[in-house]
């Protein structure tokens, strides 16, 4: 059911070549932020205004879109965007991480594996890593272009000495090709190694900031750390109570009011398939 | 023997008006100048122009830099000017939190420029910033509080931990004793004193305080309308000036 009054995928064919050349460049530069004329989208910013335009750009009508919010399908940001491509752009839509050649995400990387030909384009809110601790557009301009990059261990060094250990748990800082430091966007930390040595594209448009950076397939990716601190990919440190998994991640979810709680996989396409496999963890019905 | 920062005719205007004109002098290691004058006299354009603050209009700042010896560092890249100002330069703000990062804690900021020159190691990074915190005389419990807890003169003393803890070789610095309390002033001079000869820095001081160069500095500048007026020791100068203006500024100070 497409609307035939708008364009294929909403944005106009001169606007997503706009955003195509960005996205080139970007790929061309791993990390390093591209500006771009991010467009009004019929949303509000920060439910994924960067993320849409960027899947618009990259949309054939051959293509089967995957959109996660948190992990999950089926919460509002999720269904609100795949909708919203269903009728502008009348592809077709999938839960599956393995049958999608599109996934737009908002701070989760799928837990299947992903595989060359596949495009995850994440949701970003705040591009530059740099922004809480220096705030001059034009100074961190200058520390990226020149690669002066003490000052994001300067926060590091301030989690250890507040909290014992890095405290950062989520849009954790890392070096690009040993390059470019960049926002993976809020993603856990736990998915910050499969950033790294991705096979899959990875896109990311943050509209109101109106930045675009990209990850080419088979890129280094490291987590910024100490020596005498390295890094760690944390997760709670349970099994999933539907399907038992014990290698992805949870999210918690506070049942009563009495302490009552328990702890689910955030990938719901990773937790239905394993339950489908006969998978079952101690909470499942 | 190669001056450490070797100035010649640096001028700087700003539009018809002359910030500083025509600055030559020569600095070698160990040295520390006292450059003074009244308020809008240049001083502190002088100062900026020399710490690659502000672009002058005319003029060489040629430093002996350790790799390649003596370079221009007015016409050197950026890259290469910057990673002087983390290095062998300090720059010491008149008010410290122009020179501190407020949101930071002392540890933090004392060990900012370690991480800017590559210290990977949080252990180490913590030993040498609660080192430098004793000698600047800060309790080493205040390690992790930040700057906006401390006075005015802890904050300042914080602020010269934080600049000299890559070992620099030039300091500049803009009034470091303005606006904290005689008692406070004299004993941040004495630590400056004693820091000065002890590392063997050589140091640009601006300020219009009489005092502070007569205890810091062995040669004086004295400026007046972007000019140099007169220049020479330190004890000569306050004690035997020449110039009018030298000779009024002298004259000025209230003896108690």
């Amino acid at each position: 059911m497409t609307d035939q009054a708008y364009n294929f995928a909403y944005l106009d064919e001169q606007t997503k070549r706009m955003i195509r050349r960005a996205i080139l460049k970007g790929l061309a530069i791993p990390g390093y932020q591209v500006p771009f004329a991010s467009r009004e989208m019929p949303m509000p910013y920060g439910w994924g205004t960067g993320g849409v335009q960027v899947s618009a750009a990259v949309l054939t009508p051959e293509d089967r879109l995957k959109v996660i919010d948190q992990g999950a399908d089926d919460t509002t940001n999720a269904v609100s965007i795949r909708s919203f491509f269903q009728r502008t752009a009348g592809v077709e839509t999938t839960t599956k991480t393995a049958e999608a050649s599109v996934i737009q995400t908002r701070h989760r990387i799928p837990e299947e594996p992903l595989r060359e030909g596949q495009i995850l384009v994440y949701q970003v809110p705040i591009p530059e890593p740099l922004r809480f601790l220096e705030p001059r557009e034009s100074e961190t301009r200058k520390m990226h272009s020149l690669e002066e990059y003490g000052l994001m261990h300067v926060k590091l060094y301030e989690d250890i000495s507040r909290h014992g250990h890095i405290a950062t748990a989520y849009a954790y800082p890392v070096k690009v090709e040993a390059r470019y430091v960049m926002d993976p966007s809020p993603i856990p930390k736990f998915d910050n190694p499969k950033l790294s040595d991705n096979p899959a594209i990875q896109l990311f448009g943050a509209g109101r900031e109106q930045r675009i950076y990209a990850l080419p397939p088979w890129t280094q990716v490291a987590s910024l750390d100490f020596e005498d601190h390295p890094f760690e990919a944390s997760k709670a440190d349970h099994p999933c109570g539907l399907c038992g998994a014990t290698e992805s991640y949870l999210d918690e979810v506070i049942t009563d009011d009495a302490g009552g709680r328990m702890f689910v996989c955030s990938d719901t396409d990773h937790c239905d398939t394993r339950q489908a496999a006969g998978h079952r963890g101690k909470d499942a019905a | 023997m190669t001056p450490l920062l070797s100035v010649e005719g640096l001028t700087k205007r700003y539009g018809a008006h002359l910030g500083c004109g025509d600055v030559s002098f020569d600095l070698y290691p160990g040295e520390v100048m006292g450059i003074v004058g009244e308020s809008g006299s240049g001083k502190s354009t002088l100062l900026n122009c020399m710490a690659g603050h502000l672009a002058p209009d005319a003029g060489r700042v040629v430093f002996d830099t350790r790799a390649d010896g003596p370079k221009d560092t007015i016409t050197m890249s950026e890259p290469e000017r910057r990673m002087l100002g983390r290095t062998d330069w300090a720059f010491v703000h008149q008010h410290a939190r122009d020179g501190l990062r407020m949101g930071v804690s002392a540890g933090g900021n004392v060990g900012e420029r370690l991480m800017a020159v590559g210290a990977r190691h949080y252990g180490e990074i913590r030993d040498q910033a609660i080192d430098w915190l004793g000698r600047v005389e800060i309790d080493a419990t205040r390690v992790d509080d930040r700057p906006t807890t401390f006075s005015g003169g802890m904050q300042q003393r914080l602020q010269i931990a934080r600049n000299l803890v890559t070992g620099p070789r030039l300091v500049f610095m803009d009034e470091p004793t303005g606006g904290l309390d005689v008692s406070v002033q004299a004993r941040l001079l004495d630590l400056l004193r004693g820091l000065v000869r002890d590392m063997g820095l050589s140091a640009i001081i601006v300020t219009h305080d009489l005092a502070v160069v007569r205890l810091l500095a062995d040669r004086l500048m004295v400026m007046k309308s972007g000019r140099v007026v007169e220049a020479g020791l330190t004890d000569q100068v306050l004690d035997d000036p020449q110039h009018g203006y030298t000779q009024l500024l002298v004259s000025s100070v209230l003896q108690v």
